[in-house]
């Protein structure tokens, strides 16, 4: 066993042990937690590529449904690095790609519902929940504005860095965020990513303009 | 009628002056209002609603027997006044707690003989079909004879407490590719998907706007939709597999959502966007 598969056996013991923890508390009165968990299991059909799998949580999720999205913070901490060792950097070390390339990616909100075709690509979904660039004016606000992010903080390696990993894995730097994991799932690949990087840090883009 | 809806439509998507977002945002909820009230005096949900009195009163199904002589919302048998605002209720005869959709199914297959399978098939209006499913005009007609009644989902019913805090449960829990939950979206006040505004299901001023308005008519599609149809298409935006059609879990969450409305006056079938 190498050290990482300890570390996520540890993790996944712990939460099993937190889990455990919050079900006897709740046992006092009838546990409604559970009985949404039968229900949900029970309630719904395969359709399309979406499968009965999607029910399951992970260990991630499970986590922020039993704990209202506010876990422990030394668990959070020690389950965010296993997400932050999830995340691959790409070998050459490049992590800046096309930024028109990336505001096409941001604007499409396609992919893994029941009615799309089955596989990549997909889209980013960004301006479903951010504002970025000052052009498009049809943005969500689930998260925060991103426009000007690369002119305030910055495009230095580990401003890339971040950005790239935030993408890849939000979940590495807040366990419950409620941003998806593109890289993670799959969704994203890294010349994806890198394009992504470039919309928001590359002082061309219209993003720090 | 269907002149002046597609004149309203027309008026909605016709050509704008470029504007900026906040102007623009402004402008086409004005115009979607403008429509709104116009519309009121000839409710296009009128025509469904109609229908639904029709197949309320005709004898129909295997056994040979009206909705009106057999079904009961939790008034009484065959009375729709105050059912839909007084739902979802736990109906002993069925054992369990029930939406006004899922229950007015229930009396089809029960009290009528129809097939369950076969009102499930196709549950909803889709975009190209000329015509309602009975069941769409038939929760029209119901909930056309609460307007301007108080949403009063009886909360101090144990059974329908235990499923409004199993609904609220089910709106919290996040799973599938993108770890989404209806909180995602719906869970705080203020948030937008897009320019949509997405109300917050878990507040009194959010959870009315959630169940207001229908079943609805929507002006994208011509088409009739019910409550039901929104949280299956909630769902699928939601990366999840698809509810079953008239499940417990779709009637916890409109226990849940329409529970939080309580006290706030119903306007009856709508018009959506
Ligand atoms: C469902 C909504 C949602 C979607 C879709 C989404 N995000 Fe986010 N994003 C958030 C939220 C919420 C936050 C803030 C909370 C956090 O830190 O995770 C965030 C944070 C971020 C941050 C960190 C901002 C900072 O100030 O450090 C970046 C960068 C980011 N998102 C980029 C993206 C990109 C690029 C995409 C498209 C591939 C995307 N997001 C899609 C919700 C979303
Ligand atoms: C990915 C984001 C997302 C998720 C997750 C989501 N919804 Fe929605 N919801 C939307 C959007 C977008 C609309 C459409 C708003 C509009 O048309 O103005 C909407 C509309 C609604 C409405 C109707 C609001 C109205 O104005 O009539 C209700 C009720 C609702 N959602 C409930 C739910 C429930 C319950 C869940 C969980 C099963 C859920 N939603 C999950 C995005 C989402």
């Amino acid at each position: 066993m190498n050290t990482k598969a300890i570390t996520l056996a540890a993790s996944v013991s712990l939460t099993a042990a937190l889990i455990a923890g919050a079900c006897t508390t709740a046992m006092v009165a009838p546990d409604h937690h559970a009985r949404a968990l039968e229900i949900i299991k029970r309630d719904f059909k395969p359709r399309g590529q979406a499968g009965l799998d999607r029910l399951d949580a992970d260990p991630v999720q499970a986590i922020c449904n039993r704990t209202d999205n506010t876990p422990p913070v030394s668990i959070a901490h020690q389950m965010q690095n296993e997400q932050l060792a999830t995340v691959a950097y790409p070998a050459d070390g490049v992590l800046m790609g096309d930024w028109k390339k990336g505001e096409k990616l941001a604007q499409s909100g396609k992919g893994f519902t029941w009615k799309d075709k089955p596989g990549l690509p997909v889209g980013g979904n960004c301006y479903n929940c951010h504002q970025i660039s000052p052009k498009e004016l049809s943005f969500g606000t689930i998260g925060p504005s991103l426009f000007q992010i690369g002119k305030i903080r910055g495009n230095t390696p580990e401003m890339q860095k971040y950005v790239y990993g935030k993408i890849y894995n939000s979940k590495a730097f807040n366990l419950c965020s409620e941003m998806p994991r593109f890289g993670h799932i799959g969704a994203l690949d890294s010349d994806q990513i890198k394009d992504l990087v470039a919309l928001l840090l590359d002082p061309e883009s219209p993003v720090n303009k | 009628m269907k002149n002046t809806i597609s004149i309203g439509i027309a008026l909605m998507l016709g050509v704008l002056p470029p504007l900026t977002f906040a102007q623009e945002k402004d402008a086409t909820e004005a115009e979607f209002e403008k429509f709104r009230t116009e519309m009121e005096d000839s409710n296009p949900a009128e025509l469904f609603e109609m229908k639904g009195e029709d197949i309320w009163n005709e004898k129909r199904g295997p056994k040979n027997v009206s909705l009106a002589e057999s079904c009961d919302l939790g008034k009484g048998v065959g009375v729709v006044k105050g059912a839909y605002a007084a739902m979802p209720r736990y109906f002993a005869d069925a054992g369990a707690v029930m939406d006004a959709e899922r229950r007015i199914v229930w009396c089809m297959v029960e009290k009528q003989g129809f097939n369950f399978d076969d009102i499930a098939k196709k549950p909803f209006q889709g975009r190209n079909d000329t015509s309602a499913p009975d069941i769409t005009n038939l929760v029209t007609y119901v909930a056309m004879h609460s307007k301007g009644m108080p949403f009063a989902v009886p909360l101090d019913d144990p059974k329908v407490k235990d499923a409004y805090l199993t609904g609220k449960e089910i709106t919290k829990y996040r799973a599938g590719p993108y770890d989404f939950s209806c909180n995602t979206c719906h869970g705080v006040d203020g948030k937008r998907i897009r320019m949509q505004n997405l109300p917050n299901i878990s507040t009194a001023a959010g959870a009315i706007k959630g169940v207001q308005g229908w079943p609805g008519y929507r002006m994208t599609g011509g088409i009739m939709l019910t409550h039901q149809w929104r949280i299956n298409d909630c769902f699928r935006q939601q990366r999840f597999p698809e509810p079953r059609y008239a499940s417990e879990v779709i009637t916890d969450i409109l226990t849940y959502m329409t529970g939080n409305a309580n006290g706030q006056i119903y306007n009856g079938p709508g018009i959506k966007r």
